[in-house]
């Protein structure tokens, strides 16, 4: 058992924590109020190779492995979860499954630019009436000729209105249930795809998400990721991924919750004494504190096991189970600490507050991260 | 070399050795241990000949100088099977490292191969006394000089093991009460030292195969060599020690957190209500998959607590973390898990119950989850 990190990762973590404390964190606010999509922060992500971490140095990306993505997704995602949003889709749901599944001729045309941050992807597996039952998708796919043509809406795509290209699961047999789901990667600019307006949103305001209009939109043979029918694996296998992503993500809100907290409890003072010096305050930091470590172990177990060519499953559940559990928790008793200036926009908790509360729905809910963990117990 | 979160060779054949010795010796017994409050005399001395009580102390003293990390996982066993024998096991251990780290040579080598090696079936910590227990500065045992050493006089109150340990570490006051913490320091006291006594053991609510005594220190003399340390270290031994046998102690709720979680698997699959195995009803497996999510996370903040103290890192605050997270987590896990079982849980025909009051203690001792709770927060906020 070792929990030491690699002089790449501990290069990657700082230098992640540099660039979101110096230019995300003060750009945080403001992204948040105006609903945002930070362009020239994402630009900046590419440059430092923060959108295709764990991408191989000869596909384009920072050659390094998931603990360091991680790492990096704590940081970012402390600064601006929306910005740890972009990058996390990026990442997990586009660059992992091409790297996976894609031809080397996909690399070359979607994950090198991808990892370069010179696009920027997305991932279209919800619908209206489909979420986390993913069997239960309507968007078709119908092979006509030497074309696919594929039609149906996606619901709450992140990176949607900013993205070139989609990781997009149709149904091209509902016959066949989850058997039946196809993946593709779709460019944004087909004929045939219309995109709504972005969402309006409790929280992650900065990252845009929006619905997707597919009208007989038609592909190439070559655009299909994976196998015929081989959709589900995709899916499922990139969102174990993915939800090591989220459960860093939820990680830096709750630093940030935790952080904020400390640096407010010792300034405030009550009763002729900061607020710091009630034993009820310093209980709730310890917890938090206690909670965010636990939560930081169980993401980078998962990360550690993904790297290790490992069945990650369970643990990548439980690593964003607790951590996006963790995160909620973190937000209120950090709204709470800072009573009345907690509700206001003026001081940053209200934000992680409803930042935090993504966390338990995307990727996953968290009743969904409780079934796949109850099946791993559960197996005989 | 990243991270890696599977035991070492070396680790998995001591987890393995403490599996084995306790499915075959500790787990068959427990249950009656628990009923007749008997100590486990001859449990002890086998875990002692396997060389269980010495995991992390030197070769050289006897010891398998296989790292804290081990210790832990090897508690993690023991108290998976029977806490109470843990917790002796804990006690002991944290006996050895204290004498290894502060004691002079002789003090070393005449008690840490008797601690680890069974002659004196177990240690004991004296520490808290009626009136002191989380506020170490209030203790008022005494320490006089004498001409050839020290007398000790004072009660001391439970005393983990103090009805069978062959020797104690006691606090005592070597300046006066105004002096605070800095009037403490630790004597190595034997067992049969005329003037030491253990009192009746205290009936208990969990953890009754461990025997918990107050003990009477009545003009007892002992000689220079039982001083550890300077007179006055006895503040920093009991602190330092304490952030060890933390580890030790959130091994042990990990252990029983785990008890219980594996006892209601088997439960929910073989239990059939409403026509089908408890397993398949969906609140079941949402309970057990945010208990097992918790075991986890308790059990990682261990070792990663463990790993920072073998690695020679500062590691009081990820114990302290480590302590109220596992405690916290092993209650919550043990009452969830009688709940599952439903009137069976609250039965001693299943050892749920069992596990639920023995898990009880881990909020209390060695630092309650108040006294945890502060001892991180003052880590996070020095005001400035």
């Amino acid at each position: 058992m070792d929990f030491s990190l690699t002089d790449e990762q501990q290069q990657a973590q700082a230098v992640a924590k540099d660039f979101a404390t110096r230019e995300v964190l003060p750009k945080a606010a403001e992204i948040d109020a105006e609903h945002r999509f930070p362009k020239e922060l994402v630009a900046r992500l590419g440059e430092l190779g923060f959108l295709g971490v764990a991408v191989p140095e000869e596909w384009g990306g920072a050659g390094l492995d998931t603990v360091a993505y991680v790492l990096a997704m704590e940081e970012i995602s402390r600064a601006c979860a929306s910005t740890g949003v972009i990058m996390s889709v990026n990442n997990s749901l586009v660059c992992d499954p091409i790297l996976k599944f894609g031809t080397d001729a996909q690399k070359r045309r979607w994950l090198t630019p991808l990892a370069q941050g010179k696009m920027l992807g997305c991932f279209a597996l919800s619908e209206p009436e489909a979420g986390s039952d993913a069997a239960a998708q309507k968007t078709t796919a119908r092979l006509v000729g030497d074309e696919w043509v594929i039609s149906g809406t996606k619901n709450w795509i992140t990176n949607g209105p900013n993205a070139n290209v989609i990781v997009l699961h149709t149904m091209n047999d509902a016959a066949l249930g989850h058997k039946g789901i196809t993946t593709f990667l779709c460019p944004t600019d087909v004929k045939g795809l219309t995109l709504g307006p972005p969402d309006k949103k409790l929280g992650i305001r900065g990252s845009q998400s929006c619905q997707m209009f597919f009208d007989e939109v038609r592909l190439p043979t070559d655009a299909l990721l994976g196998e015929v029918g081989g959709g589900f694996k995709v899916a499922m296998s990139t969102l174990d991924g993915g939800r090591i992503g989220i459960a860093a993500q939820a990680l830096g809100i709750a630093r940030a919750c935790l952080e904020d907290s400390v640096a407010y409890a010792s300034v405030r003072k009550t009763f002729g004494t900061l607020i710091a010096n009630h034993q009820m305050i310093q209980w709730k930091v310890a917890d938090m504190a206690a909670e965010i470590d636990a939560a930081r172990l169980l993401t980078l177990r998962a990360a550690a096991m993904k790297d290790q060519g490992a069945r990650h499953g369970s643990e990548s559940a439980m690593a964003k189970l607790y951590a996006s559990d963790v995160a909620n928790r973190a937000a209120r008793e950090a709204v709470q600490i800072f009573g009345g200036y907690g509700y206001m926009t003026d001081y940053p908790v209200e934000r992680h507050f409803r930042d935090a509360k993504i966390t338990e729905i995307y990727e996953g809910t968290s009743e969904i991260q409780r079934l796949v963990i109850a099946a791993g117990l559960l197996k005989d | 070399m990243t991270m890696r979160f599977e035991p070492t060779e070396e680790q998995t054949l001591i987890q393995k050795t403490a599996r084995d010795v306790a499915t075959r010796l500790l787990a068959p017994r427990a249950a009656e241990r628990d009923r007749s409050e008997r100590f486990p005399v001859e449990e002890l001395s086998e875990l002692a000949r396997l060389g269980l009580l010495g995991i992390a102390l030197p070769a050289s003293l006897g010891g398998a100088e296989a790292g804290t990390v081990a210790f832990a996982l090897s508690m993690i066993e023991l108290a998976r099977a029977d806490a109470s024998v843990a917790v002796a096991v804990s006690v002991t251990h944290m006996a050895a490292e204290l004498i290894t780290r502060w004691g002079t040579d002789a003090q070393r080598q005449r008690h840490v191969p008797r601690l680890v090696g069974g002659e004196y079936l177990c240690g004991s910590f004296a520490l808290s006394e009626p009136q002191a227990g989380s506020d170490a500065g209030a203790l008022t045992t005494t320490a006089t000089r004498t001409a050839r050493g020290w007398r000790l006089d004072g009660a001391k109150q439970w005393i983990t093991s103090g009805s069978h340990a062959g020797l104690f570490v006691v606090w005592a006051r070597t300046a006066p009460l105004g002096a605070g913490t800095r009037g403490l320091s630790a004597f190595l006291v034997e067992r049969g030292t005329p003037g030491l006594s253990a009192g009746r053991p205290e009936e208990k609510l969990g953890l009754r195969g461990s025997s918990t005594v107050p003990l009477v220190l009545d003009g007892v003399e002992v000689g220079e060599d039982a001083l550890l340390a300077r007179p006055g270290d006895g503040f920093q031994i009991a602190m330092t020690a304490l952030d060890s046998g933390r580890i030790g102690i959130a091994a042990q709720a990990v252990g029983i957190a785990t008890a219980a979680l594996e006892a209601t698997t088997s439960y929910v699959k073989a239990r059939v209500q409403f026509g089908v195995p408890l397993a398949q009803h969906q609140a079941t497996r949402a309970t057990l998959a945010d208990l097992a999510t918790a075991r986890d996370a308790a059990r990682l903040l261990v070792l990663f607590a463990a790993w920072k103290k073998q690695s020679g890192l500062q590691f009081s605050g990820a114990a302290a973390r480590a302590k109220l997270v596992a405690s916290e987590t092993a209650s919550r896990v043990c009452d969830a898990a009688i709940q599952l079982h439903g009137g069976y849980g609250y039965t001693r025909d299943f050892p749920v119950e069992r596990y639920l009051r023995d898990a009880r203690v881990t909020r209390i001792y060695e630092g309650t989850s108040e006294i945890q709770r502060i001892v991180i927060a003052r880590e996070l906020l020095r005001p400035r």
